[in-house]
């Protein structure tokens, strides 16, 4: 099987809660998903935004909806404080799911 | 067999209103419901309430109220679904919103409409009171001391659910939780038990689907190219037509903008959403893990399969609370060479701020365009040099006077910095931060004032 950029395969949004973000990742199409599945493990996600996680990377968790064909990853710690807090353009860290989509699957 | 027409007229406090007016006028709906609080909008309207007793409450209650309360009760006389409201725009001031409501009924020319507000939420007397207690983030309340401003406990349906027996037109709230404000009418028309753990997992399901209003409808979805919706100017919000078993058909009205398909509802499902079979409310533990979205026609999609369990025995409680100031500071660079002289300017910054003894507790300068949203490794993955780029420098202080330096020293580059620097901006905010904790429930009552009828 041939390596895609996973926006080719998936479509994603992201929410906040604390300083904690989750990133959803549903196929398109639901023969996909198992696909999804053996990739995109909760290290895959956590390597692809080291810089952003730290110390936090380790604390990565996934979540599986296999009814809608989805994952759903939970990020705790990688929005640095919070919405009220944090000193980033994006304090909520909407534009994380996006970042994702460029990942290799 | 009875069903119930829910909408949704706003998914945050400045969202947009027309799409609300054409639900209120075209969705042949029971109950209109406006979702207006973040995290921090109760703490920042507690400070508004401080300066002024008749205030705290959302900055555009008046308007949406102008705006829909004509519709409100409408199809009664008619024997047609009758209109009601039911909003959190009350804030850090639900009694004061209830009379403002009333006073635009007044103003209006529409009598006897019953409008009820919901308090109870306010818990600040009662954490003051034990002030050893300790929040998620590791200070204790005494600890806070006089930056303490606000804080709140979540509810749940209970409170709404009494004033719509006591048949309030219009129902004004502090904090509720936000799928709770839509599972009210649900538990009221329907009956269910408070314990019916099925049905209200699939009632808050329903609730959290509408909660960001367009959200579900297209908004926050469109990647053109990937993934197309019409008409996004023309946005329109949801409505959820449900039955007593919680079974529920989201769609919108006919002729506004965006699109509702399985792959909206599923993106609204899981947002802010971390364990799917745990989804935690005031009124039940709902689990959406086995929840699956089916196409009716076009913009209409059926939610079936939410479950639930036993309720917490805690409520959630927002503390918010002083901070320090954040200072900032912006300027932009473009053309040939603007990348590395961005990076200069950076550079110049950090080493100013160092110089000069600014006292701060943390600092962040990034780039935009190459590296603030997501770091420099994948911001380093863009295939050329971006045109143009813009410095961004920003800085936690306890002090406001050291803040205020930071933009300072981002404008100096005018005239001391790399060549070429236009379009600088600076600031300066206080900061109220959010932390939580947790209390009994049974330390918390929700009660329901009743404004006279006019």
């Amino acid at each position: 099987m041939s390596t895609v950029k996973l926006r080719e395969l998936a479509h994603s949004r992201t929410g906040d809660k604390g300083d904690t973000s989750n990133i959803s990742v549903i196929a398109f199409k639901s023969e996909d998903y198992p696909r999804l599945v053996h990739a995109l493990t909760a290290e895959r996600v956590a390597e692809h935004f080291a810089e952003l996680l730290g110390d936090d990377a380790l604390r990565v968790l996934r979540y599986e909806l296999p009814k809608v064909g989805a994952l759903n990853f939970v990020l705790p710690g990688i929005l640095k404080g919070g919405v009220t807090r944090s000193l980033a353009l994006d304090a909520h860290g909407k534009a994380l799911g996006a970042a994702l989509l460029d990942i290799d699957v | 067999m009875k069903t119930l027409r829910i909408g949704s007229g706003a998914g945050y406090s400045g969202d947009r209103i027309e799409p609300a007016v054409e639900l209120a006028e075209k969705g042949d709906l029971d109950y209109l419901v406006f979702e207006c609080l973040a995290e921090r909008t109760i703490a920042l309207a507690q400070q508004a309430r401080l300066s002024d007793p008749e205030a705290g409450f959302d900055p555009l209650l008046s308007e949406r109220m102008r705006r829909v309360l004509p519709f409100v009760g409408r199809g009664r006389e008619v024997g047609q679904r009758r209109l009601r409201l039911i909003s959190n725009m009350g804030a850090a001031n639900p009694l004061a919103a209830a009379r403002e409501v009333r006073r635009i009924a007044v103003e209006l020319g529409l009598h006897g409409l019953k409008v009820a507000a919901v308090t109870g939420d306010d818990v600040l007397a009662i954490l003051k009171a034990s002030p050893e207690q300790m929040l998620d983030n590791g200070a204790t309340i005494a600890s806070l001391g006089d930056r303490l401003i606000s804080a709140n406990a979540y509810l749940g349906a209970e409170g709404i659910v009494e004033a719509l027996e006591a048949d309030a037109d219009v129902v004004i709230t502090g904090r509720v939780a936000d799928p709770s404000l839509f599972l009210a009418p649900q538990l009221f028309e329907f009956g269910w038990a408070a314990d019916d753990w099925t049905r209200l997992g699939r009632g808050t399901l329903i609730g959290h689907l509408l909660e960001c209003a367009g959200q579900i409808t297209g908004g926050y979805f469109a990647d053109p190219g990937v993934k197309e919706v019409p008409n996004l100017a023309r946005l329109g919000f949801p409505l959820a037509e449900v039955d007593a078993e919680g079974r529920a058909v989201i769609s919108k009205v006919d002729g506004s903008g965006g699109r509702i398909n399985t792959a909206t509802c599923t993106e609204q499902m899981i947002y802010e959403v971390h364990d799917p079979a745990a989804y935690l409310t005031p009124d039940v533990t709902a689990d959406f893990s086995g929840v699956s979205f089916h196409p009716v026609a076009t913009d209409e999609v059926r939610a079936e399969g939410a479950d639930g369990r036993s309720r917490p025995g805690t409520l959630k409680v927002s503390v918010g609370y002083l901070d320090g100031w954040i200072g900032e500071g912006q300027i932009s660079y473009g053309g040939p060479g603007a990348l590395a002289r961005a990076q200069l300017a950076r550079n110049v910054v950090l080493e100013r701020l160092q110089l000069t003894g600014v006292a701060f507790d943390d600092v962040r300068a990034e780039l935009i365009g190459v590296d603030a949203l997501h770091g420099g490794a994948l911001g380093s993955r863009a295939a050329a040099e971006p045109w143009e780029v813009r410095l961004r420098v920003a800085a936690r202080c306890s002090d406001k006077a050291e803040a205020v330096r930071i933009g300072n020293e981002v404008e100096t580059l005018y005239t001391n910095g790399p060549y070429g620097g236009g379009g600088a901006t600076k600031g300066v905010r206080q900061v109220v931060a959010v932390a939580s904790l947790l209390m009994p429930r049974d330390a918390i009552k929700a009660q329901v004032h009743l404004e006279d009828a006019s």
